[in-house]
Formats: structure tokens, C-alpha cells, sequence
């Protein structure tokens, strides 16, 4: 019991650390420690299929991306100054905590049953299909938005004219 | 305390601490950081729905879309920040707000 709420309090602190971090880069890894551990929570949830996706993509994949984007776009962090007023930014934050809590009070407390039934593997396969077309498709989506949002600009015809 | 309630409190943090990010900072890359950290309380709400409600599977197969178009989410937000950081210079959402180049 008690190593899960340790697991709870990193993982709570990775997530504020990467907030603070000066550094883009150093907030980087804070995430992909947060994403380690929140795999590690969804294993010990009962969801390893899950838990291995989360920690490939989440802590592997996406990190890598954000150094790539790092690296081209400079460590150039403007200076820490809210958009909007902060008190007005934690009354927000209150009110949404305070209805996420609302509405699980009757959850905290209750026990896990056991798991029964199907297999994930056999659900995910037989019976929810249309989520692994949709994933595919957006797989094809996100690769295709990625390769037409890094490429180069072209120069226009007229202007390749005018310099020959 | 039993693992659903410290599940719920991991949940109601990263949630909040997400929203934090959005609401506060001003560099797009953070933002898109701040983002990540909703979708993965999101994604540990999911698959505790589906473990209390008995549908697990459910739960699961929900949280692995989201997980996928998470994914894609960054991959687009963080090529667009670079394209944005390319052609204004900078990636301060107080000055990306004028529309000007």
C-alpha cells in the first residue's frame, strides 16, 4: 500500500517539476518521467497492454519528438509571466478540482472487483474494430500532417523566373 | 486509502497541474507539455472507469486511442511550433496573439 502512494507523490512531482523547469529540455524529461510512472501506475491498475504502449510512445516516442522540436526551435523560454491574472488562473483550477472531486466522491473508498471476461487482445480484435481503423487512420493522418508541416517552402515560380 | 482513491488523487493532480500549464505559461512548446499531463489523467481515468464499472476492456481499448491520437496531437502541435518559431521568430503566445509577422 504504502509503495503506491510513494509511486502517487513522484509522479505528482515529476508533473510539477517539468511545470517548473526553466529549461524546455529539462521539462522534457520531467514529462517522460511522469509518463514512466504513470506506466507503471497502469500495470499495477491491471492494464500491462496499455502500460507498454504508454511507456514506448509516451516516455520514448514523444520525448524524442520534443527534443527534436527543442533542438530546432532553441531554448529560448520568454520570461514567466501568466497570460491571464493568477488568482484568477487558481480559481479556475479550484473550480474544475472541485468538480472532478464532486463527482468521484462516491469512487474514493471503493474496492477493485476482479478482472473477468475477455482477454483485451480478444476484445480489441473481435469486438472493437472500428478503433484500430480509427488508429490507423489517424497514424496516416499524423504522418502526413508531419511531413507537410517540416517541409521546406518551395520558392514560387514567378520569383525563380525573376532571379534567372 | 485503497488504490482507487490514490488513482483518483493521481488523476485530480495531473489534471489540475495540466491545466496550470495551459492557463499560466506562454511558450507554445510548454503548452503542448501542459497538454500531455491532461490527456495522461485521462487516460489512467479511463482504463479505473472501465476497472470499476467491470467493463475492462472497454476501458482499455479507449485508453489506447487516446494514447494514439495523443501521440498525434504532439507530433502536429510540435512541427506547427517549429513552422510558427520559423516564420514569426519566437513562440511567446503574448506575441503570437497579434497575428503580426
Amino acid at each position: 500500500m504504502w509503495w503506491q502512494v510513494i509511486i502517487a507523490i513522484v509522479t505528482l512531482g515529476c508533473a510539477v517539476e517539468a511545470i517548473r523547469a526553466k529549461k524546455l529540455l529539462v521539462s522534457a524529461m520531467w514529462l517522460a518521467g511522469t509518463s514512466a510512472l504513470v506506466a507503471l501506475l497502469l500495470y499495477i491498475l491491471g492494464a500491462p497492454e496499455i502500460a507498454v504502449i504508454e511507456l514506448s510512445v509516451g516516455a520514448g516516442l514523444v520525448t524524442v519528438l520534443f527534443v527534436f522540436a527543442i533542438n530546432l526551435t532553441g531554448e529560448a523560454a520568454p520570461p514567466f509571466r501568466s497570460l491571464i491574472p493568477k488568482p484568477l488562473a487558481w480559481v479556475v483550477i479550484a473550480i474544475t478540482t472541485g468538480t472532478l472531486i464532486w463527482l468521484n466522491l462516491p469512487m474514493l473508498g471503493a474496492s477493485l472487483p476482479d478482472v473477468q471476461g475477455l482477454t483485451f487482445q480478444a476484445a480489441f480484435w473481435e469486438n472493437r474494430q472500428v478503433d484500430g481503423w480509427l488508429q490507423i487512420v489517424l497514424i496516416f493522418t499524423g504522418a502526413l500532417g508531419l511531413l507537410g508541416l517540416l517541409a521546406d517552402e518551395k520558392p514560387h515560380q514567378d520569383d525563380e523566373e525573376v532571379s534567372a | 486509502m485503497s488504490l482507487a482513491s490514490i488513482i483518483i488523487l493521481v488523476i485530480l493532480g495531473l489534471v489540475g497541474i495540466g491545466l496550470y500549464a495551459l492557463l499560466i505559461t506562454r511558450n507554445l512548446i510548454k503548452v503542448v507539455i501542459g497538454l500531455q499531463m491532461m490527456v495522461k489523467g485521462a487516460i489512467l481515468a479511463l482504463v479505473l472507469a472501465g476497472r470499476l464499472s467491470g467493463q475492462v476492456n472497454l476501458g482499455q481499448s479507449l485508453a489506447l486511442t487516446v494514447v494514439v491520437a495523443d501521440t498525434i496531437v504532439a507530433v502536429i502541435a510540435l512541427a506547427l511550433a517549429v513552422q510558427i518559431r520559423r516564420h514569426c521568430g519566437t513562440l511567446d503566445l503574448n506575441d503570437l496573439a497579434t497575428l503580426r509577422r
